[in-house]
């Protein structure tokens, strides 16, 4: 790639991370998250005096850390995570959005919210307790959500005397079962031991477990790759928006027309022959801007404006693509949806299917089977409720050019909205 | 794994384009809305986005302050020339007026009327009609704003019920809502007071000058700094040292700039945008615990604000 894509940025040039934390309160979740964001001095002072007051009051000796990571009061009073939390810190060579999802299983919506923008998951097992049941739910979630980097950390060593037997056991027991799954084969999984309580192989070492050799936990994070940067996808472009300043007193602009969008996927040049999806128009790019920046080209997840040699007629919801990729518009599709709202989905209805930039009305065809994300057994259903996943098919009023999830995130991800409400009611990944 | 190795974008590149995006969201899925600009520097940060996302058209949505009447002459003026040099329309609604048709009542003059702004948006949504509200909020402000989506959905009273809130998956904004509801949308939600002082200094935005070290008169009240004898656009003066209270002259600058009332200045010797980035670095207090009053009065003050409207 050349380099011109990146704007002048010399002093500010460290990438972004965007990960997720599987587990329960009782794994350290919170005290897990809190250790970090308080091991890179993100916690600041009056935060930390406020924590401290609420320990207090509650009558704990130390610090509760978790108590960072408890937002609401609606929640504090029920004493629940019931929502997905965004944190954020940096450590100067890299900033990091943590999405905070509650783990029980009545959660399995928020789980799939929170994976839909991570690339790492850290999978938390309880030393004392081992693989667990939720441990394969959360599991199967990301895997079905596609994160790329699995980080199975085993928690609480201080209270199994940082035993390293312990650990193995556990390393092995998660190895049976990804390897049952597929996940393995798949994702990069790694392994780490620790206590978030004391510090144990978060930022710092610490001297408990010298049998331990890897990385810490925030060195995994610090190594690991940004989903722009390992994205292999090819060249998909949505259009959100088309600018036409013809008014402009401006003579030079009466005949700009410039497709605005995000790269969801690939790459694009000056000179590159394109297809607009789906009518089949060709032409090439004549320039791709970012306000005032020309740039020679662009990638995946960059915010440009794309001009073509020709004029065609294109309008929010059409997609360009390189003369030549496979996609086509189809009006059927099969895919697994996770089921978001309260309200069970109805076969009868018709929903709305929010694809890209793209909108269709659509009915379910057929629902296949649903996966009971606990045993992953697949079940014979004819409904589904809250927090259920299925593979079904769907019959749509207007053609999506789509791929497949698990070669394209972003182009083969769709949410599906309910009309009456406008409430986003399904979460559906392509098969 | 088979992939290509990309340069990764730098977490700025990457903030933006996500914010770029999120802006051209609301215009493609909006019919009617509206940018809130404050003069502040998110939402001077938002204004610079809406250019990239938007240039060499016009923005597809009106700018709008919510006017307290007890804003630093300063950032009025900015915030004039900035809308001014863009060739933006502006749009204006005062607290004030609110008060005089008695839809806002105080309980006392000097009152912080931050809170009081929820009531006049909410007046200027329904005159327009917008559907959606642009704002600079961010998640990293304040724990009741962590679990905020990106496109907030209000009901027709304006509220905000944190239990009621549309699922938000990968970059899939929803942002329909029937007529009398309200989306806001918060294209900076990712960003921390890091990022946008970094965003600043590498877009060499312009600032209301208050934001940089000064010297001025200060009273401490209620256990922050005051700052004294403010002079308002329409020659009142407000923060009136009382019997007691001693003035004192000193270096400070705004980190945050809302009420006069109740936005409270820090010591600072940070007078260009380099040196306020170090400062940000190095700090060790939040930016809503060192200088906003109004969030102190309890646990979960700003909880309680949103649901009753606030941005």
């Amino acid at each position: 790639m050349s380099t011109n894509m990146q704007q002048n940025d010399s002093n500010h040039n460290d990438s972004l991370l965007r990960f997720m934390t599987c587990g329960s309160v009782d794994d350290g979740k919170s005290t897990l998250i809190g250790r970090l964001l308080f091991d890179t001095k993100t916690i600041l002072a009056d935060t930390l005096t406020q924590i401290s007051n609420t320990s207090k009051k509650r009558g704990m000796e130390a610090v509760d850390l978790s108590l960072l990571t408890d937002g609401l009061q609606a929640e504090r009073e029920q004493g629940i995570t019931i929502d997905v939390a965004y944190r954020y810190f940096s450590t100067g060579t890299r900033k990091y959005i943590i999405a905070d999802a509650p783990g029980h299983e009545q959660y399995t919506r928020n789980m799939v919210t929170a994976a839909s923008t991570a690339n790492l998951a850290i999978i938390l097992i309880d030393a004392r307790r081992g693989v667990l049941t939720q441990t394969r739910r959360h599991s199967y979630l990301a895997h079905l959500v596609g994160i790329q980097h699995i980080v199975v950390a085993v928690n609480k060593m201080d209270l199994v005397n940082y035993d390293q037997a312990t650990y193995d056991k556990i390393c092995a027991d998660y190895q049976t079962f990804a390897n049952e799954i597929g996940l393995a084969q798949a994702r990069d999984i790694r392994f780490i031991p620790m206590s978030a309580l004391n510090g144990d192989m978060l930022v710092d070492r610490l001297e408990n477990m010298p049998w331990y050799s890897g990385e810490t936990l925030l060195e995994m994070l610090e190594a690991a790759p940004a989903a722009d940067e390992e994205q292999n996808a090819e060249f998909r472009f949505p259009v959100q928006f088309v600018c036409r300043p013809h008014a402009s007193a401006d003579a030079d602009l009466h005949d700009f027309r410039g497709f605005m969008g995000r790269i969801e996927s690939g790459d694009i040049a000056v000179g590159d022959a394109v297809t607009v999806l789906p009518n089949g128009y060709q032409s090439k790019v004549k320039a791709i801007q970012i306000g005032d920046l020309q740039l020679q080209s662009a990638q995946t997840e960059q915010s440009v404006t794309i001009l073509l040699e020709d004029e065609i007629d294109t309008s929010r919801g059409d997609m360009i693509v390189k003369t030549g990729s496979a996609i086509q518009p189809v009006k059927q599709i099969e895919a697994f949806v996770c089921w978001l709202s309260e309200t069970p989905m109805s076969t009868a209805r018709t929903y709305v299917i929010r694809h890209t930039t793209r909108e269709s009305k659509a009915k379910v065809a057929a629902i296949s089977y649903k996966v009971d994300v606990n045993t992953l057994e697949q079940q014979a259903t004819t409904e589904l409720k809250m927090n259920d996943i299925a593979r079904i098919s769907f019959k749509l009023a207007q053609p999506l050019m789509v791929d497949s999830y698990t070669q394209n995130r972003a182009i083969g991800a769709f949410i599906v909205i309910d009309e009456s409400t406008n409430n986003t009611v399904g979460a559906g990944m392509i098969v | 794994m088979l992939t290509n190795k990309h340069q990764p974008l730098s977490h700025l590149d990457w903030l933006e384009a996500e914010a770029i995006h999120i802006l051209r969201e609301v215009a493609g899925q909006c019919s009617n809305p509206v940018l809130l600009f404050s003069g502040g520097k998110d939402s001077l940060c938002i204004l610079r986005l809406a250019e990239k996302a938007f240039r060499p058209g016009r923005f597809p949505f009106p700018l709008m302050h919510i006017d307290t009447g007890h804003n630093y002459q300063e950032v009025i003026d900015f915030r004039d020339q900035r809308a001014a040099e863009l060739g933006e329309r502006l749009i204006v609604r005062s607290v004030e007026d609110s008060m005089k048709r008695g839809t806002v009542v105080l309980k006392t003059p000097d009152e912080p009327r931050n809170k009081h702004q929820s009531v006049t948006l909410l007046e200027a949504i329904e005159e327009f009609g917008f559907d959606c509200c642009i704002g600079g909020a961010r998640r990293d402000e304040e724990k009741a704003r962590a679990k905020e989506r990106i496109m907030s959905f209000r009901d027709e009273f304006g509220q905000w019920d944190p239990k009621n809130q549309r699922p938000e998956l990968w970059n899939l904004y929803n942002a329909r809502s029937h007529k009398g509801e309200n989306i806001r949308a918060f294209p900076i939600s990712n960003w921390t007071e890091m990022d946008v002082w970094q965003y600043i200094e590498r877009e060499n935005l312009g600032l209301p000058s208050i934001y940089f070290a000064h010297n001025r008169d200060i009273i401490m009240r209620g256990g922050a700094m005051m700052p004294a004898n403010i002079k308002l656009a329409d020659g009142d003066v407000i923060n009136v040292p009382k019997a007691g209270e001693e003035v004192i002259n000193m270096q400070v600058r705004f980190r945050t700039v809302g009420d006069i009332t109740c936005t409270a200045p820090v010591i600072s010797d940070a007078d260009t945008v380099s040196k306020i980035v170090l400062e940000t670095a190095t700090t060790t207090i939040t930016e809503r615990g060192a200088t906003r009053l109004d969030d102190q009065t309890s646990d979960a003050s700003m909880e309680q604000r949103k649901k009753e409207g606030y941005f």
